[in-house]
């Protein structure tokens, strides 16, 4: 049974994990967490559901131009809000992150309504796929991890490996010193926006299934999301990673040996303790500037 | 003078309401070294800012030419973009980047592979400590070393203008030393170099042209050697008080004479 436990928390903490990875972009590259953040997955979750069930597209040809589109969304919200604002303190830019949220729910709900629809992913969620003494998998637990796997991986090379990933580092760590070397900050900035949507739309797209497609689905994944943020130190990509997973296992266990009805409020409580005993979160390093 | 590599006409800065910058005009020419010397809050950090394209919607007044394009609110990438450099004062290097990820910051417009590895064997021949350290984070440098990696970041760039604002600030003796024997081995390179410096003795060995700055203005500028005989320099910069100067009065006459 613990078997199986564990590996149900990961596949539910992947999503949390790309959740809260897509906060801690934006959040490393503004200084301010993204509210919108859920409500932009939605957006895209929903694209990939007219482009699946409208356009009768297959998933994959799907899943690019979602990526396209929630890209955009990210670029949207960067350069024709954030970008906007004067000298902005961080709690303009919040504010313009929930007034963007509100909107994208607006939109969603004028367009789609309440109306609790189904998506249709081509990952079987009663067929299982791997069976052994110690616990099962359906497919599409198997393709939620594979691909949230596939994702972290990409994010973790584009950081690491690559021009972009060493601007997007530059520009969060010091964005003078970023243009005097010819950067652009405001183009990292609106990539990085990009960037972080993209991955909160795979999770939107992984996790419907699970849910019914409405326009309040991505505020259960956020709120975890968010608590994974927190536990993992935003600022710390691999810490935000673990983070996500150790709430899904720690949801899990909390659920099964203690308390199934509380279980949801277990994120809170996360926020709430990490806030009073490590507000850096577990994994974030803080640096002693030498003077 | 041939057609200088920058020319500042009558560049006027303000911080919010208050302006810092009066009306402030430079000529650069290519291939020199030119010293700004001033006392602290003087203005030379921000007549640098300005240049560079740092201060949001500066220079209200004026106008700034390099190379003989205007460059005056443009956004500080572009003008880099145009072969202009900085070595800030305090550094700015980046903490949590190791000295390699910030030289490569500094080579970010070049696509040149070949070029930019060549220019780091370059880096490492002028300062050895950095190949040292080169998987450090930059933050975990000295001071000194900072300021080696801040110049070289720069060079990196292959820039026609090396700006640097006060590269011996905080530096012991044998380190200013150091940096001030780079700087002349720079503009061997061809890059031509305006140096801002409190270090006036220093600075002035160093620099063909010197211009001085109080309270917002240039109060008078020369060739280094005139500079250096200039009664006023040498009493309230380079620390040799003039035989006639009788304390209060005497000062207050010479001020005047500046503004
Ligand atoms: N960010 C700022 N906001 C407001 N005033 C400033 C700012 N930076 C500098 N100043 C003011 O502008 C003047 C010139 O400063 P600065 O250019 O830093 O001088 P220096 O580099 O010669 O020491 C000083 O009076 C200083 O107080
Ligand atoms: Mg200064």
């Amino acid at each position: 049974m613990l078997g199986q436990l564990i590996v149900s928390s990961l596949v539910v903490g992947s999503i949390y994990a790309l959740m809260a990875l897509a906060m801690s972009i934006t959040y490393k590259a503004s200084e301010v967490p993204n509210f919108s953040q859920g409500e932009m997955a939605m957006m895209s979750t929903y694209v990939t559901f007219v482009l699946l069930s409208s356009f009768g597209l297959s998933f994959y040809p799907a899943m690019l131009l979602t990526v396209g589109f929630a890209f955009l969304l990210g670029l949207i919200l960067e350069f024709f809000f954030l970008r906007r604002a004067k000298n902005p303190t961080p709690l303009n830019l919040i504010v313009i992150t929930i007034g963007f949220q509100l909107m994208l729910y607006g939109l969603a709900g004028w367009k789609w309504g309440s109306e609790q629809r189904q998506i249709n992913l081509p990952f079987s969620e009663s067929k299982v796929i791997v069976q052994n003494d110690v616990f099962a998998l359906t497919e599409l637990n198997l393709a939620t991890l594979v691909i949230a796997f596939i994702v972290l991986l990409v994010i973790y090379l584009l950081i690491q490996k690559t021009k972009l990933g060493l601007a997007m580092k530059a520009c969060q760590q010091n964005v003078n010193a970023s243009k005097m070397n010819g950067i652009s900050a405001y183009r990292i900035m609106a990539i990085s926006f990009g960037i972080s949507s993209i991955v909160g739309a795979i999770a939107g797209v992984l996790v419907a299934p699970l849910l019914t497609l409405d326009p309040s689905m991505m505020w259960d994944p956020l709120l975890k999301g968010f608590a994974a943020a927190v536990l993992g130190g935003m600022k710390s990509l691999h810490g935000v990673v673990i983070g996500g997973l150790l709430l899904g296992l720690i949801e899990n266990l909390f659920g099964f040996y203690i308390s199934i009805e509380f279980k949801s409020v277990v994120a809170f409580a996360i926020i709430v303790l990490v806030l009073y005993f490590k507000p850096s979160g577990l994994f974030d390093k803080h640096y002693v500037r030498k003077v | 003078m041939a057609e200088p590599i920058l020319q500042v006409k009558n560049v006027e800065t303000y911080y919010d309401k208050v302006r810092a910058l009066h009306g402030v005009s430079l000529e650069i020419a290519a291939g020199s070294i030119t010293a700004i010397l001033g006392n602290n809050g003087a203005g030379k950090t921000t007549t640098l800012n300005t240049i560079i394209g740092l201060l949001d919607d500066q220079p209200d007044k004026g106008t700034i030419h390099f190379c003989g394009e205007r460059i005056d609110g443009k956004e500080t990438e572009q003008i880099v973009a145009r072969g202009m450099a900085y070595v800030p004062e305090g550094r700015e290097v980046f903490d949590e980047l190791t000295v390699k990820e910030n030289l490569m910051v500094g080579a970010y417009l070049r696509k040149d592979r070949q070029g930019i590895k060549s220019d780091l064997e370059k880096m490492f021949h002028f300062f050895p400590v950095l190949k040292d350290r080169i998987n450090q984070h930059a933050g975990t440098l000295s001071g000194g070393e900072q300021q080696m990696l801040a110049i070289s970041r720069a060079l990196m760039n292959r820039p026609k203008l090396l700006l640097m604002d006060e590269p011996s600030l905080g530096l012991s003796p044998a380190l200013v030393k150091m940096i001030f024997n780079i700087i002349p081995s720079i503009r061997a390179e061809g890059i031509t170099v305006l140096l801002v410096e409190q270090n006036a003795n220093m600075a002035l060995k160093i620099a063909d042209f010197g211009y001085v700055m109080e309270n917002g203005r240039f109060v008078t500028s020369g060739t280094a050697q005139d500079l250096q005989a200039d009664e006023d320099v040498k009493e309230f910069y380079l620390g040799i008080k003039a035989e006639t100067a009788v304390k209060g009065e005497q000062r207050y006459k010479r001020k005047r004479r500046w503004a």
